[in-house]
């Protein structure tokens, strides 16, 4: 792949968490890194698995491709591979291969004397799926409580765990992370129709600045957040989505194993109005 | 000023910790903890799996026991040795031995009165009187008798072989205390606020849900069909709305929280419709359903004008059964004992013949009322 004739000058040395000097290279645009390796092979080996027990099942239909966990009588352990095993090797390839890319964004950042934003934002993603295929289980005494991988497969596992709740939306951190998913969207819809309409103007008309955005929303709401504070509150309600989502989740089980309907019975029996 | 700005700061601040100690009580107290127990019944990964506190589980089974049986009473050697050759008004024990009858008056008063002793007696006789027609109880019990012997026969199809007594539901109470009758409808707020339709207001019947909150008049007294799905690809005719379908859910949230069981005990969700994904649970609730029809229409319903007013509903309706009723939160009603089994007396298999023999004997069964018409929203 080319490189531009300005770009190597960008290329830092050092900054790495592991390995030293020794993967502290690039393989035509992209940094390798300690963590770059690992992430290859975590996903090429959790790829093949999913093909090989894909064979196996000899279901290709993309949409009915299943690797499902092991049965719950299995609990903590290790099950035969065709009887959930592959899941639990290819849930620990994907861990590898997700918290690799993660410390691959750290040691890019800490190279560029960046702050750690990106690895935070995305190892939101990654805890969400931790908590789902490993701290849920554990607390629940099974691996079996993971999902399934595949397209409908997991769909049909969030359907039934759902169920297993009866009314999920009753769920008061399921409430909290719908909320901040809509406020994720809104949010980002109106910083971008803001920048839109301020760096297209009419025909003739000079680009306008940060000043007009502040004051449209001065005009309109009383209250300009900034070019900076914009994009603190969009990283904020966007990852308190994602953790709320894994908070909705972890609590369903371990923390409460009924109906999400009669858990808000401790509002109607407040000594206030009961 | 500066003076105003610490004042501020502290009160801000007080708030902030009562605010947290607040939260933090609602949290630890509102919530269930780990080790959980959890019980697979579908195919690995599917989710279909009951999830237990066993603490909860520990402290119901030991609440929920079944008593011990009463010793055992001979059956009838001969006609002379019968109920009916020597009291009188016993039309549906009368083929029952002497010594059977006084048992099952003794369990009976036991399950209902207990504790009383021979005072018991009196709840459902006059004194000094035992063959008067008197107190509505005694013909209230009557029917009540009829209909155990209905469910376990007619009604195996969903008690099986355990059956039930008078204990399954009565447990200790002369009413049971899991009963339903048909309910004014939620007092209508004005303003854009104004449409209720029996629901919006958390049910205790309904799983504490704001789903409409009687479910039972259309579902378990009449025989509204529980389907509301289109199957075809391109829904026509079906005028089903939303509304119709949370009648639905309504009813299924009583179900699950009185058996102590989520929706995958007897669906896969992802098709609720299907019998071929669901589980035979769903057999048994279909039929339980159907069960419930027949006890709340021809056996609680007929003795409308037997009860006093306070034993009526606030609509006039008799206290009628649901699923709690017997299952009291659990999957099967007091852990599965076999209750039934104890007391051959409730099996009424010669009742038939007795009142064949003698039909002036046998208490008149009431005309089927129609019932209030039930107020589904429009589609």
């Amino acid at each position: 792949m080319s490189m531009l004739s300005f770009e190597r000058k960008y290329r830092v040395r050092g900054g790495t968490l592991v390995g030293g000097n020794l993967f502290d290279f690039w393989v035509g645009p992209f940094y390798v890194g300690f963590f770059g390796v690992t992430t290859i092979f975590f996903t090429v080996l959790g790829t093949a698995l999913i093909v090989y027990a894909t064979a196996l099942e000899g279901e290709w239909n993309i949409w009915k491709i299943n690797i499902a966990p092991p049965d719950l009588s299995y609990g903590l352990g290790f099950a035969p591979l065709r009887e959930g095993g592959f899941w639990q090797l290819i849930t620990i390839c994907a861990i590898g291969a997700f918290v690799s890319w993660a410390l691959r964004q750290a040691e890019i950042a800490r190279k560029l004397g960046m702050g750690l934003h990106i690895p935070f934002a995305y190892g939101m993603a990654v805890f969400a799926y931790v908590t789902l295929v490993v701290i849920r289980p554990l607390l629940m005494g099974a691996w079996g409580h993971g999902f399934p991988y595949g397209i409908w497969s997991h769909l049909d596992w969030v359907s039934n765990v759902g169920y297993q709740y009866l009314h999920f939306h009753y769920n008061p951190a399921h409430m909290i992370a719908v909320s901040f998913f809509f406020t994720t969207t809104l949010a980002l819809s109106l910083h971008a129709s803001l920048v839109l309409a301020a760096i297209n103007p009419r025909k003739g008309e000079r680009m306008k600045t940060a000043e007009h955005e502040n004051t449209f929303y001065r005009d309109f709401i009383g209250y300009s957040i900034g070019t900076l504070g914009i994009h603190r509150l969009g990283l904020f309600v966007a990852l308190s989505a994602g953790f709320w989502s894994a908070v909705c989740i972890v609590i369903s089980g371990p923390f409460w194993t009924r109906g999400w309907p009669e858990w808000w019975g401790w509002w109607l029996n407040l000594p206030i109005w009961n | 000023m500066r003076t105003d700005h610490a004042m501020n700061r502290f009160f801000v601040l007080a708030g902030a910790v009562l605010l947290g100690i607040a939260g933090f009580a609602v949290v630890v107290l509102s919530f269930e903890r780990p080790p959980v127990r959890t019980v697979q019944i579908g195919h690995r990964g599917v989710a279909m799996e009951l999830v237990y506190n066993p603490r909860t589980v520990a402290a119901e089974f030991a609440r929920q026991q079944a008593p011990a049986a009463l010793d055992p009473a001979d059956p009838p050697e001969s006609d002379e040795d019968r109920a009916s050759a020597i009291y009188e008004n016993v039309p549906v024990l009368g083929h029952l031995s002497v010594a059977q009858f006084g048992r099952i008056m003794q369990a009976m008063t036991e399950w209902l009165y207990p504790g009383q002793g021979a005072e018991g007696c009196n709840n459902c006789h006059v004194p000094g009187n035992f063959a008067a027609e008197d107190v509505y109880q005694k013909h209230v019990a009557r029917r009540m008798l009829q209909m155990v012997h209905q469910i376990n026969t007619a009604w195996r199809s969903h008690v099986g072989d355990t059956g039930v007594t008078c204990y399954t539901c009565h447990r200790g109470q002369a009413v049971p205390a899991y009963v339903w009758s048909q309910q004014p409808e939620h007092a209508t707020r004005g303003g854009m606020a104004g449409i209720q339709v029996a629901q919006n207001l958390p049910g205790r019947d309904v799983g504490l849900s704001s789903l409409p909150n009687e479910p039972f008049t259309p579902f378990l007294f009449h025989d509204e069909n529980i389907r509301r799905l289109t199957l075809t690809p391109r829904p026509s005719g079906n005028l089903a709305g939303t509304m119709n379908t949370e009648w639905n859910y309504a009813l299924m949230m009583h179900m699950s929280t009185s058996l102590g069981v989520n929706c995958t005990f007897c669906h896969n969700s992802r098709s609720f419709h299907s019998w071929e994904s669901s589980t035979p649970q769903r057999v048994t609730a279909w039929y339980g359903i159907r069960m419930l029809r027949d006890i709340n229409v021809n056996y609680i319903e007929v003795l409308r004008d037997r009860f006093p007013p306070h034993r009526l509903g606030p609509l006039g309706d008799t206290l009628k059964a649901n699923c709690s009723t017997c299952h009291h939160g659990v999957y099967r009603p007091l852990w599965g004992a076999p209750m039934a089994r104890d007391y051959p007396e409730l099996n009424l298999a010669n009742f038939q013949r007795a009142a064949a023999a003698a039909p002036a004997a046998a208490p008149a069964v009431e005309p089927v009322p129609e019932g209030e018409p039930i107020r589904l929203p429009a589609n």
